[in-house]
């Protein structure tokens, strides 16, 4: 699936998806973000049943507050519209897979 | 029968590639095994400025990025996995990843290094809750509020001074009472009126609230502990060398990394060490990237 630029406004609808939802809390000037990117698109381009969804912070200070990030990047997985893991840091694409699991 | 590489390079930063590029570019068959994306440590860094060629610096990732296209379009081909096992005694030398398992003649291992945790128990679980690696990523989040920095080389002085133009004010804790940071980096700190130093301590806990508020400081000195009040913490006391994954494949030194001369050569013929997992003098990109062409030399004439 495509992946979702998140802002305050289309949030409450994607959180409320039927599928796992994976967002990424990120910033264009941070490094382990841009290692990132690649694997989401990735896994958006080989998993229909994931809607990933990417916080600009930096746009979205209000999002980013609500969830606690203070380091970038933070995953976060939801299902059901509640969060199930949440962690901060970069890490390899299995790694993100078995977040998905949570 | 499975594929057999000239080349296995484990590690795509700047060792890695120059490896990869050097080795692709000689004809060889070439294959670098990274586990998250090009660039590594150097990755994360900001902005460049002493590696040559750049006269206005270079973002780190672009960098990286551009150091694996140079290789891949001489052919060396890249794949994404962590290492789970190697097998290195032999002529063909075998390397499992949890994407695979790849064979070659030759191995390069360039998996650099990672900073270096302060050692508190539970240590994991407060990234995320205001305790930091990377003061370039995460500084940001602490406009107008009160950081801690651990350290005292060139990269806590570096933090500390990008921290102390976001931040209210920046905590320079450090164990000796002198930095042991270049001089060049010295006065733009000494001259930078929110930053105090707190010398002769180590963070011994974190203050918990929600996340953490604050820091257990002791005095080396004096035994005496004290409490510090602080919105959160950025570490940086050295690096250690990524070599836990060789499980005893290869002889290390007492810091963990790999024993290898100039010439890249491990204990282990056709085995080369390139970059900062290697024993060496200076770790910058600009050697790391000197050790990878070496290590090419080096198989080619082990091959």
């Amino acid at each position: 699936m495509a992946i979702i630029h998140v802002t305050a406004t289309n949030f409450e609808e994607i959180k409320a998806s039927d599928k796992t939802v994976l967002l990424d809390f990120y910033a264009d000037w941070c490094g382990p973000c841009r290692m990132v990117a690649p694997i989401l698109e990735d896994i958006a381009s080989e998993r229909d049943d994931v809607v990933i969804g990417k916080i600009n912070v930096d746009d979205e200070g209000s999002l980013a507050h609500q969830f606690g990030v203070v380091s970038i990047p933070t995953l976060v997985v939801m299902k059901n519209g509640e969060i199930v893991h949440q962690s901060a840091g970069a890490r390899p694409k299995a790694q993100i897979l078995k977040l998905l699991e949570s | 029968m499975a594929h057999i590489y000239d080349m296995i390079i484990i590690g795509g930063g700047p060792a890695g590639y120059s490896a990869a590029l050097y080795a692709a570019r000689a004809g060889l068959d070439t294959l670098v095994i990274e586990k998250m994306s090009a660039g590594g440590q150097m990755a994360l860094t900001d902005i460049i400025d002493n590696y040559p060629g750049f006269d206005e610096g270079v973002d780190g990732f672009t960098l990286g990025m551009k150091m694996q296209q140079g290789a891949e379009r001489f052919g060396a081909v890249s794949e994404y996995g962590e290492v789970l096992s190697v097998a290195l005694s032999g002529d063909v030398k075998t390397i499992t990843t949890d994407s695979g398992e790849y064979q070659a003649r030759t191995v390069v291992i360039a998996t650099g290094a990672n900073p270096r945790p302060l050692g508190l128990p539970d240590e994991a679980s407060l990234v995320g809750r205001g305790l930091h690696y990377c003061a370039h990523c995460d500084g940001r989040f602490y406009k107008d509020k009160v950081v801690m920095v651990v350290g005292g080389g060139n990269s806590a002085v570096s933090d500390a001074l990008y921290l102390s133009r976001i931040a209210k004010k920046v905590l320079l804790v450090h164990r000796r009472d002198t930095l042991r940071a270049t001089k060049i980096y010295h006065e733009p700190l000494m001259k930078a009126n929110n930053v105090e130093f707190l010398w002769n301590r180590t963070v011994s806990d974190v203050v918990m609230g929600d996340r953490i508020i604050g820091a257990t400081l002791q005095n080396v000195k004096t035994g005496a502990s004290e409490q510090v009040l602080c919105d959160g913490i950025f570490v940086s006391v050295g690096r250690v060398p990524a070599t836990d994954w060789l499980r005893g494949a290869l002889p290390l030194d007492d810091y963990g990394y790999i024993i290898a001369d100039e010439t890249t050569r491990t204990a282990i013929p056709g085995v080369f060490a390139a970059g900062d997992v290697r024993t060496k003098a200076l770790r910058q990109v600009v050697t790391a990237a000197a050790d990878g062409a070496v290590a090419v030399h080096f198989a080619e004439e082990y091959l």
